[in-house]
């Protein structure tokens, strides 16, 4: 045999044998090694996903009433990536479609560009979403024109309509309650960035719609149920081979409301004629709140915000100007759990309570001079009255500034004077921090104000903070100021130069300021009166809650929120009823007695303080009412406020009267608990019924308020 | 293994005719055989597979495997003729049959009969929708051309004559620029390789082995650089090693096949069952790109097992090439296995992203008549070169 052939036949098997293993060893790198990246990329191939939402669940108020409800509406929606094809962008398909909608193309142009994308407009116009997703363009477009859009297809490339199923405000008693119920938006990216890469099939979707704000955001995972999701398997064409999974929707949760719907009718009415009995005044009267409480259990009966917005106003598409508007009217944010105030007066509350537990006598006689000097500094009397030598109850019912100056003075003497340190005793700003006055409330709402207490630490943080700003100042000795104003100018700097040095000193001015709710004490209407409820119930402070139950889109209740309980305020028996009866004599003696005159105070005795707090920047003072009755088995803590309103007795007073009138069911000297806008007199303590197909069963008759068109508030 | 026989012989002396039938069936390399029946079965079951969701919508959804079944027996009972050929015969008739095969290799150009299939202009049209590729029947024109001319007049011990080697070369480059113009690249490359294994077996001078290498590699190298491949051709050429492309292209395919076989994991999404093949992602998989079958539902495990298959079959292929009695018989045998491997190799390595793309079936798998035919009547040619061995050693 040929040697010669021989070798190379061994050689060509050598080859032979290196060609298969090189084969196996790459199939094994390809498969075994990095196979799991290819599985994922076969999965991203062929399995698409169709989702569905869940019909969302309805917000009812504690009577059954419907107050967020769902409807079918036809919506027109427009393929983007169909219009693309198009030779001219899609321009002449917009064109047909603004004529056929009756509306701008440019309106329609805008809300096809991506969110950040060049020129587009701020959400909520820009698309949130993905692009590959039809986007809805308008809604609650009328039966005729859908049908033309569908019949000439070739006109209308990507435009489809179809039924979608968006919310509604059944408004029984025509309530507004915008803040509270919040609205819907695209999700957004901080929440999907949340979730991560989770492939849960009711994790949220790019193209889901949330809760952005109120009860809507708060319970959003309860009321957004789960989504029907079927998982397909397509080939290369998107033909359907296989179907992989399929998931039912189920539908969202209902929430009941601890809010009444025919009380919080009374009370954004009351709240809109204490704002117009401001502007009456020549006050301006720009914002303001209302709330009310149950004081057993920290149920919001009612709660308003002024100055408000039609919340529908989000569910066809809110347009960049309407977006716009809102967000210059302030309407947007709620005053009652946003907006913070100085309390003036009625924080007196807070600081009888502290001298109470700093042992002062609550019976003794205190001066109340017309006004007190502190070096160059005067601080007066309301309208300088003086009233001599009275006790503190009286002190209380005609809100005398001076004798509560005195309380204030003997504490920060006490304490060390100039001499504290920042550890040193502050009795007042403990006992406001007890009453929750500087923390969340906790209320299932988002985006609750903090609020905070003129006080040693807060003045040694605020010094920590600003004193680079101040020393800067008090050097550079405003230049720009000075050309125009030297005398301004030399003000701000001996102003600056003196915060610099020892803006952390908690001096005697800041004490005495501190006392009568003024300084840099500033609170939400909802904390006052949360801490009123606590006075009221005898030292409890509840976490306040809006929702008081869950129920199923079956029926089935799925959870009863019970009362929460924040704290117990160290506040002895005897100071609560001190306070309690000093503030009765408010309303039957003090500056609450004008606006409950011919109220049966007998009957429904009325706890109550006014407040007229000056604000810097300002010549009119916000005015305050806070109150809470029966004062004797109290029941309801009510707290209104209208900034730049005038006296809390002027203006907030009558309307705090009358929402005690409806609560009450009191016409004239009389009082008959079935006249009450609250059905039974009372919160009810029955949870609403749910038809288990989800039909909520609500009071009939007058009592739905929704057949007549006069509301509850007469 | 010839004592083997020559007892085994002896023990059984019966009438000539019986003899030599049971000889036959005594003598054929069982293993090779049962390895390629192996294949083909497991072929029938990927191409089964792989062709159901293009037919799920036809009357009859199993005919495209039925089609497949009826080109298996065909090519199976053209592969018994094969083994049981006379070499005087075969010897006699090799210059027409590869007058025969060059001519057909022609008929593609004539408009009406010939047909493209991806670029490459290589089938012909036959009534009943039925193609043959001609270049498939070129293999074996090929090797039994050049084995005839550098086995002749000759033994083991003497080197071929330049002449000679000169004349082989000649009759594989003739065939193989004829395909070049077809544009079937991949074919090309598999003879190019089958002519210079038989020339290197063939003990020819070391200088036309290393002279042929150059020459090729040279050639390869002008074509890309003068622009005679085109454009599209040198794209499928160098996509493997720029795997990322937009889909469509030769770079979406090598991407979609290698999704498909590296999803399949240890053991597969199981028969009928994988989402690349079912969706019908990979291109032709069917029959070039039939191994992202096996590789997406069989997993590591059924390929492997089909590419052991395939080194049994080059196993016994090349121990018949090293016990063949003549340089005739080891010179085909040595064809063989350098097409079978050479062809094997370059189908699974473009699936597996190691080759470039050419449009190449696999042997014995791949759906397509003519390349199961022409493989089987390679699998008979070896059988017969092993027979003839076990005779000639008994005389």
């Amino acid at each position: 045999m040929g040697e010669r052939s021989n070798l190379r036949l061994v050689i060509l098997s050598v080859l032979v044998v290196s060609l298969m293993a090189t084969l196996l060893v790459r199939l094994f790198y390809l498969q075994v090694v990095t196979g799991e990246s290819y599985r994922e990329a076969a999965q991203s191939n062929t399995v698409r996903e169709v989702v569905t939402p869940a019909v969302r669940g309805l917000i009812l108020d504690q009577a059954g009433r419907p107050l967020v409800a769902n409807r079918t509406s036809l919506v027109v929606t427009v393929d983007r990536v169909t219009l693309q094809r198009e030779v001219d962008d899609g321009a002449a398909v917009i064109a047909r479609l603004a004529q056929i909608l009756d509306v701008p193309a440019a309106s329609i142009s805008d809300r096809l560009l991506t969110c950040g994308a060049n020129g587009a407009k701020p959400p909520p116009v820009c698309w949130n979403g993905s692009p590959y997703q039809p986007i809805p363009i308008a809604r609650d477009v009328d039966a005729q024109t859908a049908l033309s859009i569908m019949e000439s297809r070739v006109n209308f490339p990507g435009v489809t309509a179809g039924l979608e199923a968006i919310r509604t405000y059944p408004a029984p008693f025509d309530v507004n309650a915008a803040h509270l119920l919040g609205y819907l938006g695209p999700v957004g990216e901080d929440a999907l960035t949340l979730q991560g890469d989770s492939t849960a099939y009711d994790r949220l979707r790019r193209t889901d719609v949330v809760g952005r704000s109120g009860l809507e955001s708060t319970y959003d995972e309860a009321i957004r149920g789960k989504p029907a999701v079927t998982t397909l398997e397509v080939d290369t064409s998107g033909r359907i081979t296989k179907t992989l999974d399929e998931k039912p929707a189920i539908a969202g949760e209902y929430l009941v409301s601890t809010i009444d719907a025919r009380l919080q009718n009374v009370v954004e009415q009351q709240l809109v004629a204490a704002v117009q009995r401001a502007q009456a005044q020549g006050f301006p009267g720009d914002s303001g709140a209302a709330v009310v409480v149950d004081v057993r259990n920290g149920h919001i009966l009612a709660m308003a915000s002024y100055p408000t917005y039609d919340p529908s106003i989000w569910v066809g598409g809110v347009t960049a100007k309407q977006y716009q508007d809102l967000m210059d009217s302030d309407a947007l944010s709620s005053n009652a759990i946003q907006g913070l105030f100085a309390p003036g007066s009625t924080y007196k509350v807070i600081s009888t309570a502290a001298a109470a537990r700093a042992g002062f006598s609550l019976y003794s006689k205190y001066q109340c001079p017309n006004q007190v000097k502190l070096g160059t500094q005067t601080f007066r009397n309301f309208e300088s009255a003086g009233y001599g030598p009275i006790t503190l109850k009286r002190a209380i019912e005609v809100s005398c500034n001076t004798v509560f100056y005195g309380i204030a003075d003997k504490m920060w003497s006490d304490a060390g004077g100039n001499d504290a340190n920042r550890n040193s005793a502050d009795p007042i700003a403990e006992t406001a921090k007890m009453f929750g006055l500087n923390a969340k409330t906790g209320i299932d709402l988002p985006g609750e104000a903090t609020g905070r207490v003129s006080s040693r630490t807060f003045k040694v943080a605020n010094w920590e903070q600003k004193r680079d700003t101040w020393c800067a100042n008090a050097i550079s000795g405003y230049p720009e100021t000075r050309k125009t104003n030297p005398k301004q100018a030399d003000y701000f700097t001996a102003l600056d130069r003196e915060n610099c040095a020892d803006g952390f000193r908690w001096r005697e001015g800041d004490a005495l300021n501190a006392a009568i709710g003024q300084g840099d004490t500033a609170v939400t209407p909802l904390q006052m009166a949360m801490a009123y409820s606590a006075i009221a119930n005898g030292g409890t402070l509840y976490q306040p809650q809006m929702v008081k139950a869950i129920i199923g889109a079956d029926g089935q209740v799925v959870d009863e929120v019970a009362p929460v309980v924040t704290d117990r305020v160290d506040v002895s028996r005897t100071a609560i009823s001190f306070i309690t009866s000093a503030l009765r004599g408010v309303t039957t003696d003090g500056s609450g007695k004008t606006p409950f005159a011919g109220f049966p105070l007998d009957q429904i005795p009325i706890a109550s303080k006014t407040g007229s707090a000056q604000v810097t920047g300002s010549k009119v003072s916000t005015s305050w009412f806070a109150s809470f009755a029966p004062a004797n088995k109290p029941r309801y803590a009510v707290v209104m406020m209208v900034t730049q309103g005038g006296t809390g007795s002027k203006t907030s007073g009558p309307s705090v009267r009358k929402i005690y009138e409806e609560l009450f069911g009191v016409t004239g000297t009389s009082v008959n608990p079935a006249n009450s806008v609250l059905i039974g007199g009372a919160p009810l303590k029955k949870l609403p019924t749910v038809r288990p197909d989800g039909t909520p069963v609500a009071p009939r008759g007058k009592m739905s308020g929704l057949s007549s068109a006069t509301g509850g508030g007469g | 293994m010839s004592s083997f026989s020559a007892t085994d012989s002896m023990s059984r002396p019966t009438s000539a005719q019986r003899s030599r039938g049971s000889a036959y069936w005594r003598d054929l390399d069982w293993v090779l055989l049962v390895a390629a029946v192996g294949i083909t079965i497991f072929g029938s079951v990927l191409v089964w597979s792989a062709s159901r969701a293009d037919m799920a919508s036809e009357n009859d959804p199993q005919s495209y495997l039925k089609r497949h079944l009826i080109n298996v027996v065909v090519a199976m009972v053209l592969g018994f003729f094969a083994s049981r050929l006379d070499y005087r015969w075969l010897r006699a008739y090799t210059p027409l049959i590869y007058i025969g095969s060059v001519l057909l290799l022609l008929v593609v150009f004539i408009p009406g009969l010939g047909t493209s299939i991806a670029g490459a202009r290589a089938w012909i049209d036959l009534p009943g929708g039925f193609t043959i590729q001609p270049s498939e029947f070129a293999k074996i024109a090929i090797i039994i051309m050049m084995a005839a001319i550098l086995a002749e007049k000759r033994d083991f011990e003497s080197e071929p004559h330049d002449r000679d080697v000169l004349m082989s070369v000649g009759v594989a480059v003739l065939p193989i620029l004829i395909i070049l113009v077809q544009n079937d690249t991949g074919t090309v490359l598999v003879l190019g390789s089958v002519a210079l294994s038989i020339i290197a077996v063939s003990g020819a001078r070391r200088r036309w082995v290393i002279g042929l290498i150059g020459g090729a590699i040279i050639g390869i190298l002008l074509a890309v650089q003068l622009g005679l491949l085109q454009s599209y051709q040198v794209s499928r050429l160098t996509s493997f090693l720029n795997p990322t492309g937009a889909p469509g292209g030769a770079t979406y395919n090598a991407t979609q096949a290698r999704i498909a076989v590296g999803g399949g994991g240890w053991t597969g999404y199981g028969l009928f069952e994988g989402p690349q093949t079912q969706g019908k992602f990979v291109p032709v998989n069917e029959s070039d790109f039939i191994f992202t079958v096996v590789g997406e539902e069989l997993g590591f495990a059924g390929s492997a097992l089909l590419i052991l298959l395939f080194c049994v079959i080059l196993w016994r292929a090349i121990r018949v090439a090293q016990k063949a009695d003549d340089l005739y018989g080891r010179l085909i045998a040595t064809g063989v296995v350098a097409w079978l491997a050479f062809q094997t190799f370059e189908n699974i390595g473009m699936t597996l992203g190691i080759m470039p793309i050419t449009g190449i079936p696999l042997p014995l798998v791949s759906a397509g008549g003519t390349s199961m035919m022409s493989t089987w009547i390679a699998i008979g040619l070896l059988e017969n070169v092993r027979l003839h061995s076990a005779r000639t050693s008994l005389t």
